[in-house]
Parts: structure tokens; C-alpha cells; sequence
């Protein structure tokens, strides 16, 4: 029996060193070595890139980043609840209506921001719709703010919050719900005081599974975002590349990820105390 | 008394089969009902139509002297306890009890729920989760919570089929005195016809969607109109088209006028009583009880009789 259990753990678990433990520990190393002159990294040990981080210019990153991790979270928990409640209840079309949300990902996730970038730049589809209606002269700033980085996010994360919420809207005790009716709530009383509480394991996994990738995403906020609206993702990035400073990218990489960890641990404990 | 609840010519058509066919039944204020029948017989549709979980395809529903088959489940003044019990599993006992006060204030609404739960036998328990009780305790919480709201009718969903049997017959004693005391009517669904034979002032045993009889306990027992009541209450002998109860069934060694020898096949010692299974001559299979004291052997030759008022008889 825990022969089986090996043989089947095994290499989940040789995958997971390889790809997020060792990776992990070699930033870990980094962040605390020097600049090297052409990238890289030298010694001797310093803790300097976690210091520099102290500088309001990064802190202003980091708050922005978070800000717009969380709008994105709250948006596409607001939209994805109702829409896995109504995939939930549509009977037969149930499939059809769960493929339509998984169906952006047959195309790459890149190519999707360039359209979206065809529809709101300038000269984008929406500008020269509206302009020869003649409802505007200049067209509108829709490309390049942190307007339309939030729309990029909520478009491509919501699949992501509508499929969990879905999931344990599927798994909850329909007699729960006549239960409530029976005891006299109306509709409305019955999803906010039966379902939605219920719901909240599927919530909290919603706003994990939205909230870590949205803090880290870097493609988003370099189509959408442009020069002006850097995230913590195109920090890391630009340190990688441009800057080459590695060390520091290395530092900012490890403060998000256990931000990202002491968070995942919060939002899981507090789903569970509320069931 | 007057009827409380009146179903008349009740129909539900589902896609595929027909669940109920024309239910007509009138339930007496204040009086134990039970709706009794083999699995999907069409009593739990029933159930499901009075609460307002299915539209009726036809027919109507009083209570209490107004019409309610269009209405909303929560707008119908009756309470269902489910055969899961479902109780919300993010609230406390008290919660749970509470949870319908707030859709329908009630004066004293604190003293009822204290009240209620005193009668379940749950007060020291009503900051408990459900997933901290037992089957017993869960049943009972499912009561209170229904009952604390006073419905014109109580629903009961075969709420003892999910405790184990030691504890079942003991519930059944409970359960009746609650509804003794409280006074609310009771509308019982369940498929065990001792345990609807035990409880009920009356019963109505359904089939294949239809009320084949209606009557008190001793009614259908004793006069069953059709071979199915006969057959679904209590044990049943068929010799030459005739019913005949195990209890009417006389068993001895010396020979009357109009009996029959046989052979037993086989003796269950139930405690009070005997039960023996005997292999009549023309091989007709009969049962009957004779007392714990007489003395019968398996494999011996018997003579076995009745008395032809005890014979039941059917057309259908």
C-alpha cells in the first residue's frame, strides 16, 4: 500500500522540487549576493537589496500592484458569483455554458491583450466607432492607464474565480435551499443567508486563485499598462533584463512571494472558520 | 374537528412518469396523518406539492380554509422536516431554530425558541454545530426548528429512516407525544407500516401515485379493501384467493372439521410468540403465531385451521 503511494507521489513530488523548490532556492541565494558588472551575480553576501526596497519609488509599486490585485479580485468575484449561479441553474446547458468560460484559453493569453489593445488604443475599434458617431472628437484614453490593466486582469482571471464558486455551488445540498424557502426566506434571503455563506470555501479559492497571479502578472500591465503603469511583475522583469540587476529582482521576487503565501494561509484559514 | 388541510383531485405529471394521480384526502385538525407506501408510490411528491417545492399538475390544496397550491413555499404556513434533516451546517443549534424567526416575527420569539428546544431536549446543546450531533440530535433540532414557527401542518419526510433501528422505536414514542403536546398536525411520510401503524390516528397507503385506502390503523388492518393494503400492512397468507392474518391462523396436533395438515418447515422463537412456517398437503406455504408455550417440533405433521369470519376477500 504505501509502496503504490510512492510509486504515485513520486513524481508530483520530483516535479515540484525541480520546479518550484529549487528555483526557489536559488533566488533566495541570489537576492542576499551582489550586482555582477554584465548581470549575474558575485559576492560577498549583503542583505542590501531587501534595504533598497525601503524606497517609496518601490513602495509605490508594490501599493499600486496591490491595489490593482485586489479591484481585480473583488471584480471578477462580483461577476463570477452570479455567472457561476446561473451556469449552476441552467440544467442542460450546464456543459455548453462551462466550456464558453474555459474557451479563451484555446488562444494564447498574449494574443488576447493584443486585441484588446486593438480595441482601445486611440485609433482602436471603440475610438473610431465613437467618433463617427460623432459622440466624441479627441478619442478617449482607454489604452495604457491603470483603467485598462484592470479590465485586462478581470478579463483574464475571471474564468479562474467563476470555475471554484462554480464547483461548490454544484456540491451544495439543494434540500439546504428548500430547507430556507421553507422556513420562510424569500430568494434574496435565501442566497445571502443559506448559499452565499456556503459558498464561501469557493469564494476564498476564487480570490486565491485571482489575487496571487494578478499581484505577480507582468504581461498584463506591460501591453495594457505601458511605460507609466510598472507593476511588481515588470519590476522584477526590468530588473532581470534591463536593469540587470539580479540580486534585486531576486529580492522583490521573494518579498512578493511570501507576501503571496502569508495571504494564501489568511484567506484559507478564515474560509474555514466560516464554515 | 375540521379538516385543516384538504388535497383535492392532487395531480403531478413529471416528464417521464406520472408521480400523482387525482390525491384527493381531507386531514383532520391536530391529528396524526401518515401517508404510507412502498418507495415512489408518489407520497414524497406529495409531500413536495403541499410544501411548495413542485408544482401540482392539477388539482388543489387548502389550508387552513385558503387555497395555497400557488403560492411560494416560504408563503405557505406549513414546515417540512427533511429526511436529511437539512440542517444549515454553517449555523449553531440556536441558529438553525432561529433561522425562521426572522422571516416571520413572532411575539416572544425568545421565549419560543426557548421553549421549543427544552421540548426537543436540546437547550444545553444549542451552541453546537451539526456536525457535532448525532443522528438522534439532528432529527430533533430539525423538529424544533419547524415546529418553533407553528405551522398550520408539520411535513415529515421519512425522518426516521436515517437513525438506526435501536433508537427508531424509541423516537417513535417521542415523536408522538411531541405532537400530543404541541397539537399541531402532523403530516408523516414514510414507507415502514409498523411505524405508521404505531403513530398514526389515521392512514392513507398510497400506490403507483393513488390512495388505494384511507382509514384508522384498525381500519386498514382489519378491513383492507384492496390486496395491497392487506398485503403492505402486516403479514399476510394467501390460501385459494383468501387472505388470512398469521394470528387467526390456529395450529394443533388433533384434527378439526374443516382443517388441513401440514408441515413445518420452520419455527422463529420471537420471545412472546412463536412463528411457524407451514408446508400445507398441495403445497401451499402458510404462516402463523401460536404462543411462546406450545410445543411444536420442525418437520412434524400439524393440523391447521381459521375461522371463516377471519377470511379477507378481494375483487381486485
Amino acid at each position: 500500500m504505501t509502496r503504490l503511494r510512492n510509486i504515485f507521489v513520486t513524481p508530483a513530488a520530483v516535479l515540484m522540487l525541480f520546479t518550484i523548490v529549487v528555483p526557489a532556492a536559488i533566488i533566495c541565494v541570489y537576492s542576499l549576493l551582489s550586482r555582477g558588472a554584465y548581470g549575474g551575480v558575485e559576492l560577498p553576501w549583503t542583505t542590501e537589496n531587501y534595504s533598497r526596497l525601503i524606497d517609496p519609488l518601490y513602495g509605490g509599486i508594490f501599493v499600486r500592484s496591490f491595489v490593482l490585485a485586489a479591484a481585480a479580485t473583488a471584480l471578477c468575484i462580483l461577476l463570477g458569483f452570479p455567472l457561476a449561479l446561473f451556469i449552476g441553474r441552467s440544467g442542460t446547458r450546464k456543459n455548453l455554458y462551462l466550456s464558453l468560460v474555459i474557451l479563451p484559453f484555446w488562444t494564447s493569453f498574449l494574443i488576447r491583450l493584443y486585441a484588446w489593445m486593438f480595441l482601445l488604443r486611440d485609433t482602436g475599434l471603440i475610438n473610431t466607432a465613437l467618433q463617427s458617431l460623432g459622440l466624441i472628437r479627441q478619442p478617449l484614453p482607454l489604452l495604457y492607464n491603470n483603467g485598462a490593466v484592470l479590465l485586462g486582469l478581470v478579463y483574464g482571471f475571471l474564468p479562474f474565480a467563476v470555475l471554484p464558486i462554480y464547483a461548490t455551488l454544484e456540491r451544495l445540498d439543494k434540500s439546504l435551499l428548500e430547507a430556507a424557502a421553507d422556513l420562510g426566506a424569500r430568494p434574496i434571503a435565501v442566497l445571502m443567508r443559506v448559499t452565499l455563506p456556503l459558498c464561501a470555501p469557493g469564494i476564498a479559492a476564487a480570490a486565491i486563485l485571482v489575487f496571487v497571479p494578478a499581484l505577480g502578472t507582468y504581461i498584463t500591465s506591460d501591453l495594457l499598462g505601458g511605460s507609466k503603469t510598472i507593476l511588481i511583475g515588470n519590476l522584477v522583469q526590468n530588473q532581470f533584463t534591463t536593469a540587470r540587476d539580479w540580486p534585486f529582482g531576486a529580492a522583490v521576487s521573494i518579498v512578493l512571494m511570501i507576501v503571496a503565501v502569508l495571504l494564501m494561509f489568511t484567506v484559507r484559514r478564515r474560509g474555514e472558520e466560516l464554515l | 374537528m375540521e379538516d385543516i388541510l384538504e388535497l383535492r383531485g392532487l395531480s403531478k405529471q413529471f416528464a417521464t412518469h406520472r408521480a400523482v394521480h387525482d390525491v384527493s384526502l381531507a386531514i383532520e385538525r391536530g391529528a396524526f396523518f401518515s401517508l404510507l407506501g412502498p418507495s415512489g408510490c408518489g407520497k414524497t411528491t406529495t409531500l413536495r406539492l403541499i410544501a411548495g417545492f413542485e408544482a401540482p399538475s392539477a388539482g388543489e390544496i387548502w389550508l387552513n380554509g385558503s387555497r395555497i397550491d400557488a403560492l411560494p413555499p416560504f408563503r405557505r404556513n406549513v414546515n417540512t422536516v427533511f429526511q436529511s434533516y437539512a440542517l444549515f451546517p454553517h449555523l449553531t443549534v440556536l441558529g438553525n431554530v432561529e433561522f425562521g424567526l426572522r422571516h416571520a416575527p413572532v411575539a416572544n420569539a425568545e421565549r419560543r425558541v426557548r421553549q421549543v428546544l427544552e421540548q426537543v431536549q436540546m437547550s444545553d446543546k444549542k451552541s453546537r454545530k451539526p456536525s457535532e450531533l448525532s443522528g438522534g440530535e439532528r432529527q430533533r433540532v430539525a423538529l424544533a426548528r419547524a415546529l418553533v414557527l407553528a405551522p398550520d401542518v408539520l411535513l415529515l419526510d421519512e425522518p426516521l429512516s436515517a437513525l438506526d433501528p435501536q433508537l427508531r422505536k424509541q423516537v417513535r414514542a417521542e415523536l408522538k407525544a411531541l405532537q400530543r403536546q404541541t397539537g399541531v398536525t402532523f403530516l408523516f411520510v414514510t414507507h415502514d407500516q409498523e411505524e405508521a401503524l404505531a403513530m398514526s390516528d389515521r392512514i392513507a397507503v398510497m400506490q403507483g401515485g393513488e390512495i388505494e385506502q384511507a382509514g384508522t390503523p384498525q381500519e386498514l388492518y382489519q378491513k383492507p379493501e384492496t390486496r395491497f393494503v392487506a398485503s403492505f400492512l402486516g403479514e399476510m397468507n394467501w390460501v385459494n384467493g383468501v387472505g388470512i392474518r398469521p394470528e387467526c391462523v390456529r395450529v394443533s396436533h388433533d384434527g378439526f372439521s374443516n382443517a388441513r395438515p401440514g408441515r413445518i418447515a420452520h419455527i422463529a422463537f420471537l420471545g412472546p410468540y412463536r412463528h411457524l412456517t407451514i408446508q400445507l398437503e398441495g403445497g401451499e406455504v402458510i404462516t402463523a403465531q401460536t404462543a411462546a408455550a406450545a410445543v411444536f417440533v420442525t418437520g412434524e405433521t400439524v393440523q391447521v385451521s381459521w375461522e371463516p369470519n377471519d377470511e379477507l376477500r378481494f375483487s381486485s
